[in-house]
């Protein structure tokens, strides 16, 4: 699975030799440890794993300081038990991909999506002269594993400029508090220093809702320290507390809003600028809802905007929604999906592998 | 990216303007616009496919409305089907004959229960009721934590004997509240629950028995509005799982088109009662199905836009019209008339706004004076009945009183009969068949300026474009000039001195 692990600059006090300590450009043993962990895997090609995550991590730190970098592994995670197929109901030949399109429109694709979709599989059935089930269901996990696989779905914690700071954004009621329980409970579970920034002064509690996941994650949590402070400070506030207590990554959280409320999406630009007079911004995440529909398309095309989001985040994915919507985000505005979200439990959190997702609608 | 639906239905009849009736050809032209306009809104697929199936049959039964263009007399089918589905006419929640009133709100995480929960305790309160909240949300941390803040904000007690956060029993909890709300007399006990997934058996057993244990008067479904195809399932879930009586639309505030409505209306035969609007505790107001049924087919404001006009339009008024223009016996008093039927359909501005596809014009509709049709009428106010029908008794010292009783000048009233002998004269030649299939057709009166018909709508705007002189003599010749400067443009709507 792509994105297990992040990398942190090694300290000197602290000989680990659990960990293997690696200088970037010995690939190699990192491709030993993560076969090590990935061998009860049986869907993903290794070697895929090793290209997409290693190759373009190793630049950056080099041309920076030259860190020694340590990678620091999370652990295993899937979801695909959490994804009911679309094709519980229909036939699925060629003469019926007009209901192919009808069942990708169900699952929020969108119209135009589901056009385009069902033409690239009868191209693809033409030219490869596929007709049976089966093989039209392999053309179709096909096209949707080439859609979403791209080298920049795991999330980017390379630079070694620590501590990495992520921002999650997105509107009301998407899940964007839960998201952040379970990764920082997923990265100290991995071993990192998670501090968590509770900018999210608008709704009542919410605070106290983050509050409770750091305390479930062992997780730090600066909060705002008067009612209703300016979340732009209380993100601050969070990046400089991460700093001088040596986190390796600092999540804020952010209140939910509206995309078309322009006074709250501004609010978003001011929080990122204050963040970067610290520290660069690794990953702005967008949380969206996957029983979310058209609208989702809108919602991400404006906090791409204004928050310059890097990837999403597909929460509910447990229920009976598809969130089909995400494939029309990824093709338009050219944006990975990073994370899924498929349930309230702590653990029921992945990252997006495409080929899972792929198989796990289609069936 | 998804041209509004009324702009592409303008599209799709662009060669078809002119033609009063609908083919069945048409009719499923426009309704394959309709039905992506619909599944681009979220409606769901069976929903829409029923939908349209529908639509299409009353269209094709349908007589011609002439006020009309064929696009929007599809389209007015549509909104009235819309509305009839998304529950005709308001609903109300029903209190109980013996207090208190139980409300139970139940949905998906993160639609809004518990900020809603706030709202509807505030709204009740406003109304003179003694509500309580109780605390059921017993799993999302902190759930308990925020009602009591919200109680706290609006004024409303709060019922939570558990903290949340996973533990306590959400039943008991129910129960106990019900007991406490008759202790104290409380009117109204709304219950928040936990969000659930409607495929999460255990937590629908336990809304049921939540249920069971408070016997609600309402049980309210609470939903995103920006939800999409899965609204139908979900709806079903929850309707075969707990049981509801009405629905809420959350999220309002936003800019999704919130098609899960008619979805989950038609799914669970459920009125939708409330709509939540925004952050703020006051965002919450009873549910309006016209405005939901044009919200979801983008339809701006063109359905207000076509009931104004066919109020204000009268048939019979306009067949007399154009007997009259035949025989020559048009008068000032009609001129009058035609203006005031102009005038009932509200702002010329504002109408013109309404139009599919006048984004464009926006710009130069802005130049319009509408005080200009109130100076006409004022002139024409001031004149006896029997100068109004017989305009050419007016001589100096007439016009000087006539200018004198509407505070124009008379330069001014002068220029208006000017106007209206040109624009006579040109309707009587226009009505001899000087342009076919004038008579009878109210597009093709002038004085109507087009309401139906945007090729008359983009004449006229044109004609308007020339800048006005501040000079009101020289402005009232402008005007007067225009008519003989286009005498090719009957649609010009030049009659009424608008420039």
């Amino acid at each position: 699975m792509a994105g297990l692990i992040f990398w942190r600059k090694k300290k000197e006090d602290k000989a680990q030799v659990s960990e293997p300590s690696v200088v970037e450009p010995v690939i190699e043993e990192e491709v030993v440890e993560t076969e090590t962990v990935v061998e009860t895997e049986t869907i993903e090609p290794i070697q895929e794993v090793v290209e997409t995550i290693e190759l373009p991590e190793v630049v950056e730190p080099l041309v920076i300081e030259e860190p020694i970098l340590e990678a620091i592994e999370l652990p295993k995670r899937r979801f695909s038990g959490g994804i009911k197929s679309l094709f519980s109901r229909i036939k699925f030949d060629l003469e019926n991909l007009n209901e192919l399109e009808d069942i990708l429109i169900q699952a929020d694709f969108g119209v135009d999506a589901a056009e385009q979709i069902v033409a690239k599989v009868k191209a693809r059935a033409k030219s490869t002269g596929a007709k049976t089930e089966a093989e039209l269901k392999q053309i179709l996990t096909e096209l949707l594993t080439e859609a979403f696989t791209r080298d920049d779905i795991a999330l980017k914690l390379d630079s070694g400029v620590q501590p990495y700071v992520i921002l999650v954004v997105g509107v009301n009621g998407a899940g964007k508090t839960t998201t952040i329980g379970k990764l920082a409970n997923w990265l100290v579970q991995g071993g990192a220093k998670v501090t968590l920034g509770a900018a999210d002064t608008f709704r009542a509690a919410a605070v106290e809702q983050l509050a409770t996941w750091a305390q479930r994650s062992n997780s730090e949590i600066v909060k705002p320290t008067t009612e209703g402070q300016e979340p732009a400070s209380v993100a601050y506030e969070t990046v400089e507390k991460a700093i001088a207590s040596g986190a390796d990554i600092a999540i804020v959280d952010t209140a939910g809003r509206l995309q078309n409320k322009q006074g709250l999406m501004d609010e978003l630009g001011k929080i990122r600028r204050v963040i970067e007079k610290q520290r660069p911004i690794s990953e702005v995440l967008l949380v969206l809802d996957a029983t979310t529909g058209q609208n989702a398309l809108t919602q991400a095309k404006a906090f791409a905007e204004v928050a310059q989001v890097t990837g999403i985040v597909l929460t509910k994915l447990d229920g009976t929604a598809k969130g089909g919507i995400v494939y029309a985000i990824q093709e338009q505005l050219n944006l990975p999906i990073k994370l899924v979200g498929v349930g309230e439990g702590i653990d029921d959190f992945a990252f997006f592998d495409p080929q899972e997702f792929a198989t796990g609608l289609v069936g | 990216m998804f041209g509004n639906l009324s702009d592409r239905l303008v599209e799709t009849f662009k060669n078809l303007r002119s033609k009063g009736k609908l083919s069945a050809a048409d009719i499923d032209a426009t309704l394959r616009e309709i039905r992506r306009a619909l599944l681009e809104a979220d409606v769901a697929l069976e929903v829409v496919k029923n939908f349209i199936a529908a639509v299409r049959e009353r269209a094709l039964g349908d007589e011609v409305s002439k006020a009309l263009n064929p696009a929007q007399q599809v389209v007015q089918i549509v909104n009235e089907e819309l509305v009839q589905i998304l529950g005709g006419e308001q609903k109300r929640i029903s209190f109980a004959k013996n207090p208190p009133t139980v409300i139970m709100l139940a949905g998906l995480q993160g639609s809004g229960k518990t900020t809603l929960a706030g709202k509807l305790a505030k709204w009740l309160k406003d109304q003179g009721q003694t509500p309580i909240l109780v605390a059921c949300d017993l799993q999302r941390p902190n759930a308990v934590n925020q009602l009591q803040v919200l109680g706290d904000s609006v004024g409303v007690p709060v019922f939570a004997p558990e903290a949340g956060n996973g533990s306590g029993n959400p039943v008991t909890v129910a129960k106990d509240a019900i007991k406490h709300a008759k202790q104290k007399q409380f009117s109204v006990v709304i219950v928040d629950t936990a969000g659930r997934l409607g495929i999460d058996e255990e937590l629908m057993a336990q809304a049921r028995d939540i249920r069971k244990a408070t016997e609600p008067d309402e049980v309210l479904f609470v939903i995103d509005s920006m939800i999409g195809q899965d609204a139908v399932n979900v709806a079903k879930a929850f309707e075969d799982g707990v049981g509801i009586t009405g629905v809420v639309l959350t999220k309002l505030d936003g800019d999704a088109r919130g098609g899960a409505a008619l979805s989950v209306a038609q799914v669970t035969g459920k009125p939708i009662v409330f709509a939540s609007t925004g952050e703020s505790l006051d965002a919450f107001e009873p549910f309006y199905p016209d405005r939901m049924a044009s919200r979801i087919l983008d339809m701006g404001d063109i359905l207000t836009l076509i009931e104004q006009a066919q109020k204000s339009f009268d048939e019979e008024q306009a067949m007399e019209m154009a007997q009259k223009l035949a025989k020559d016996n048009f008068t000032l008093e009609d001129f009058m008339d035609q203006m005031q039927q102009l005038k009932k359909m509200g702002s010329i501005k504002n109408m013109l706004a309404m139009m599919p596809g006048a984004g464009k014009l926006r710009s130069q509709l802005d130049n319009i004076d509408e005080k200009e049709i109130d100076r006409t009428e004022a002139i024409i106010r001031s004149m006896t009945p029997k100068e109004r029908k017989d305009p050419k008794i007016l001589n100096g010292s007439r016009r000087l009183r006539i200018a004198k009783g509407s505070g124009m000048t008379v330069t001014d009233v002068n220029s208006l009969v000017n106007r209206f002998e040109q624009a006579a004269k040109m309707m009587k030649t226009m009505a001899k068949g000087g342009n076919p299939g004038i008579p009878g057709m109210p597009q093709g009166l002038p004085a109507f300026g087009g309401a139906g018909s945007q090729a008359n709508k983009n004449k006229k705007a044109k004609a308007k474009k020339g800048g006005k002189s501040g000079n009101p003599a020289k402005r009232a010749a402008e005007a007067a000039g225009l008519p003989t400067q286009n005498p090719t443009e009957p649609g010009a709507g030049s009659a009424f001195g608008l420039k």
